[in-house]
């Protein structure tokens, strides 16, 4: 057999976090999604809420400050916190 | 996951490439010339809340309001603060239009502090005269933009990131290409005039705290500008003299000492005293800034612990609510309180950037770039420190410029080959079943900028980074991505590799030392005006090769005194002063 190539996923704590309790994406809502400038948001198909999907977070603040039902909460990224 | 990746072709008349502070202002611009045009802005991010001033900004840092400046005394200023290289046209073109932008973005609904008979509260913090207009309620520039681009009819495309330009037989920019960061999907769009309006290089360097994305800038903006412009054979302009700020340490966001600095907030070494005459940011004060830390006497802090209660009050409501708010978070987090600790700053990693330095495509008073059918404005245009409301205003001459090119021609032929060509470059990592990941990739590019490229720029060091990055263009042959948003991220690695060698061979062309820190050269130390007093222009030679030649700097509309030409090379505090200061306070 020759060598095969792998791939390591790294771990990372997200910075930002969502209110599962008040996040209304479920009902259609993509405030966070869309005024992300990072893309780093999605909607978790398990549960229909968002979700920071990728490490990528610039801790701009646009998500949670449009966020309809003040559900998202952005914390500074561990590394320079 | 899989994709189609269709190829989706479309035409506009005009094509904005970047929805931040200039693109909006150019697409408003180009209808208001002329309505009958189709006009796109495109942009990576999502237009509500795109660039570097997506939460707003908290004041203007060069507004030349009659009364308190003229045209002919900001012209003059940078001029100094940029060691004299300049096209002083370009500069005195923004000047004289600056109040008249201002009034738009008034009329817009944007807010500017006023004093009790409703006029502008100016400022001063610059060396020698006084152009800073604060916005403590500047939050909501972006929704003012969003509205007017709305109202003007300009088609928006979100989530598009841009890769190369097209060009015609003869030259001109004649379209756009890029794809899709959530479908993968490609687009060929077809213009009549192309502006690029796409920010900094601000991924460039590695911030300090190793984080890839803790960027002073708004980390989309990773140089795509540059390097389309550049490959669409546009020459850029003095890139040596790099972006470098003074920051809040690890934060990475301004101190902002335009805000506390006329409020009495000031820049201080280790033992609380000013070292700097002047917090307006230039390559001189930068100097200072380093030889502050490497001298013993650092950190560097910004104070405000002096202040009156009150003060420290409305400077925490500005810093706190505006162009970088979660700093207020940082802070508490650990345990800086404005009233009692000095905050720690340092000095940021390199980029490009024409809004805070002089680095950026050339452009000429029209915001034409050397190449027809071509123009640039904001950060990533070659118009010496000219901030944001710089980038609105050669935003709105770059609106106008191109609505005059499309308004008189018709659409050239798109070279089928150029497509096919781009299509296979994009794609390659996401037809690859394994391979390396973009973010790793990055990572040790920048950390190599760092290793090689901070200033003070040594020889030997930059002609190893050469070959350094060298090797990363080979490792991008080998990217990976496992889905559209990977792709984005594997496009942008090859942006920021370019801009790597473009800063590095910048640097070494330019022998000798100028700009404070920006070009300080270890091997070439002292400024040498007999045969450096001009501009140093890159381009894409025939050959595909970066090629550079020196550019006269233009004849100036407004003299600079010879006793005037060094006023921003006396920043240091007197030693003599500051020791009395000392003992007075003591």
């Amino acid at each position: 057999m020759a060598f095969q190539p792998r791939s390591i996923a790294q771990f990372s704590e997200a910075a930002v976090t969502v209110d599962l309790d008040k996040c209304i994406a479920h009902k259609g809502c993509t405030v966070c999604i869309d005024v992300c400038p990072m893309d780093i948001l999605e909607i978790d198909p398990q549960t229909g809420k968002a979700f920071m999907k990728r490490d990528e977070c610039w801790y701009c603040l646009p998500c949670q400050k449009d966020c309809p039902t003040g559900a998202i909460h952005v914390a500074i990224p561990y590394l320079l916190r | 996951m899989s994709y189609q990746l269709d190829t989706r072709e479309s035409e506009y008349d005009i094509v904005v490439v970047g929805g931040g502070t200039a693109g909006p202002m150019a697409a408003i611009k180009a209808k208001e010339r002329n309505p009958e045009l189709r006009v796109l802005l495109l942009d990576k991010a999502h237009v509500k809340r795109s660039g570097a001033i997506s939460m707003g900004m908290d004041g203007l840092n060069n507004a030349v309001v009659p009364g308190y400046a003229t045209p002919e005394q900001y012209t003059k200023e940078i001029t100094i603060a940029n060691d004299g290289i300049v096209d002083q046209s370009t500069v005195y073109a923004y000047a004289k239009h600056s109040f008249t932008t201002i009034e738009q973005l008034d009329r817009w609904g944007v807010k500017f502090e006023k004093d009790a008979n409703g006029d502008y509260a100016m400022r001063k913090v610059h060396h020698m005269g006084t152009y800073v207009l604060p916005m403590p309620e500047g939050h909501d520039v972006k929704k003012v933009l969003y509205r007017q681009l709305k109202r003007a009819r300009v088609e928006i495309t979100n989530r598009i990131i841009a890769t190369r330009l097209l060009t015609a037989a003869d030259g001109s920019v004649n379209g756009v290409m890029g794809f899709d960061s959530r479908t993968a999907d490609f687009h060929v769009i077809r213009a009549k005039a192309v502006i690029l309006a796409c920010g900094a290089a601000g991924r460039l360097g590695l911030p300090a705290s190793g984080y890839l994305m803790g960027t002073y800038e708004n980390p989309t903006n990773a140089g795509d500008g540059y390097v389309m412009a550049y490959h669409a054979g546009a020459e850029l302009a003095n890139l040596e003299c790099y972006q470098i700020n003074p920051l809040i340490k690890d934060y990475n966001g301004p101190a902002c000492a335009y805000v506390a600095g006329p409020m009495g907030g000031y820049t201080a070494n280790s033992r609380g005293e000013r070292f700097i005459e002047c917090d307006y940011w230039s390559g001189q004060m930068m100097l200072e800034f380093y030889q502050e830390l490497q001298g013993g006497n650092g950190p560097v802090f910004l104070k405000l612990n002096h202040l009156a209660e009150e003060t420290i009050q409305t400077i925490e409501t500005i810093l706190h609510s505006n162009e970088r708010p979660s700093r207020g978070q940082f802070h508490a987090n650990r345990g800086t309180d404005y009233r009692h600790q000095m905050v720690e700053m340092h000095i940021s990693e390199i980029g490009f950037c024409s809004g805070h330095s002089a680095s950026g495509v050339h452009v000429n008073a029209r915001a034409e770039t050397t190449v027809p059918g071509l123009y640039a404005a904001g950060d990533m245009a070659a118009v010496p420190h000219n901030y944001m409301l710089g980038a609105f205003t050669y935003g709105w001459f770059a609106g106008h410029s191109a609505a005059e090119r499309a308004s008189s021609l018709d659409f050239s032929p798109v070279d089928a080959e150029q497509v096919a060509r781009e299509r296979a470059r994009i794609y390659a990592p996401l037809l690859r079943d394994h391979g390396l990941p973009p973010l790793q990739v990055e990572y040790k590019l920048r950390r190599f900028v760092n290793d090689y490229l901070q200033p003070p720029k040594v020889t030997r060091k930059y002609e190893l980074a050469l070959d350094r990055f060298a090797e990363i263009g080979e490792d991008l042959e080998h990217l990976h991505a496992s889905d559209a948003h990977e792709l984005m991220r594997c496009a942008e690695a090859s942006v920021i590799r370019d801009c790597a060698e473009m800063a590095a061979r910048a640097s070494l062309f330019r022998t000798e030392s100028r700009w404070g820190l920006y070009h300080l050269r270890a091997d070439y130390p002292e400024r040498n005006d007999a045969e450096w007093f001009c501009h140093a222009h890159l381009k894409k030679d025939e050959s595909g090769r970066m090629s550079h030649h020196k550019r006269p700097v233009e004849p100036y509309i407004v003299p600079i005194a010879e006793q005037e030409k060094d006023a921003y090379d006396r920043l240091r505090v007197a030693p003599k002063a500051s020791a009395e200061k000392a003992v007075a306070t003591v």
